[in-house]
């Protein structure tokens, strides 16, 4: 009873916010649904026993992609009138293959059952693993099983992180910038002169 | 109605992802929307290994979600640097000036 009433809690301000994502005017107000809408699926994880996902989902989305998000829509200076314009255009179709899509999803998952041979062919079976909590049996799963596919998801962020800064990077001409090194090698002989000033005369 | 079953996860992911399709349609030209349309449709694929995950008591799932997500977050974060570089040299995120880089 309180477990549905949680669920559509959340799964109601999910949809809202969702929806209030691809219709706010202002990008910064769909990055702040965004940040909502992730905590309310994060929450639903939970519901459903996930709890690390959930957390996962919360440190990375939340608080690496959705601020990248908002640094990036804050930082670079757009009209976004302008984008606005002719919106409209596509919206029937946009309505139509949205309406077919859900109901050919929804035909297929909304009578959903498991066929009773799906129990002899899982891949990780989480009884097998005699783990106490969710984080330790995913632990146990992805340090060893998934080792290969792990390091390879560290490879992804590496080439994601070079990436994005190679792109990002640029040299800037004309730029001052302080100059340790020949700051130490500069010398008195060569940083200044003493000269006999005759009085009167003053210097040429 | 008052047990939520593996169903109720899957509509909802359902109508999550249709609700990110169609902003796409809805934001056709404005780059940044798009992408964040397909971070919401990314967490509606999430819910439902998830859901199918905990359902079938196969920890497969989950692992493979986090995969997912990593994968998100590397996709962000480049599509946002060519976001960004191309600002840069346009001065404007719109699609069809985007398209001007077909050869």
């Amino acid at each position: 009873m309180i477990l549905a009433a949680v669920f559509y809690l959340f799964a109601f301000i999910l949809l809202l916010s969702g929806f209030l994502v691809i219709t706010a005017r202002n990008p910064v107000h769909s990055v702040l649904f965004l940040i909502l809408a992730f905590f309310n699926a994060a929450g639903l994880f939970v519901l459903l026993g996930a709890e690390f996902i959930a957390m996962i989902l919360v440190i990375v989305y939340v608080g690496a992609v959705a601020v990248l998000f908002l640094f990036v829509v804050m930082m670079l200076d757009i009209d976004f009138a302008h984008l606005r314009k002719g919106a409209m255009q596509y919206v029937p179709l946009g309505l139509l293959v949205g309406v077919i899509l859900l109901t050919e999803l929804v035909i297929s998952v909304s009578a959903w059952q498991f066929n009773s041979l799906s129990q002899q062919n899982l891949a990780v079976p989480e009884i097998g693993l005699n783990a106490a909590t969710n984080t330790q049996a995913l632990g146990a799963v992805l340090y060893t099983q998934y080792v290969y596919a792990f390091q390879l998801a560290g490879l992804i962020l590496l080439v994601a992180m070079i990436g994005a800064i190679v792109l990002t990077h640029r040299v800037r001409p004309g730029v001052r910038k302080q100059s340790i090194e020949s700051q130490n090698a500069r010398r008195p002989e060569e940083a200044m002169e003493i000269l006999k000033v005759q009085s009167g005369a003053g210097i040429s | 109605m008052m047990i939520i079953g593996i169903n109720h996860y899957l509509t909802l992911a359902a109508l999550l992802f249709t609700i990110g399709m169609f902003g796409i349609f809805l934001n056709r030209k404005n780059m940044i929307v798009i992408l964040m349309c397909i971070e919401l449709m990314l967490l509606a694929v999430n819910i439902n290994f998830v859901t199918f995950s905990v359902y079938l008591g196969d920890l497969a799932g989950q692992v493979f979600s986090m995969f997912v997500l990593t994968v998100a977050a590397a996709e962000a974060a480049i599509g946002l640097a060519i976001l960004v570089v191309f600002f840069r040299n346009k001065n404007s995120i719109a699609v069809e000036d985007i398209a001007a880089m077909k050869g």
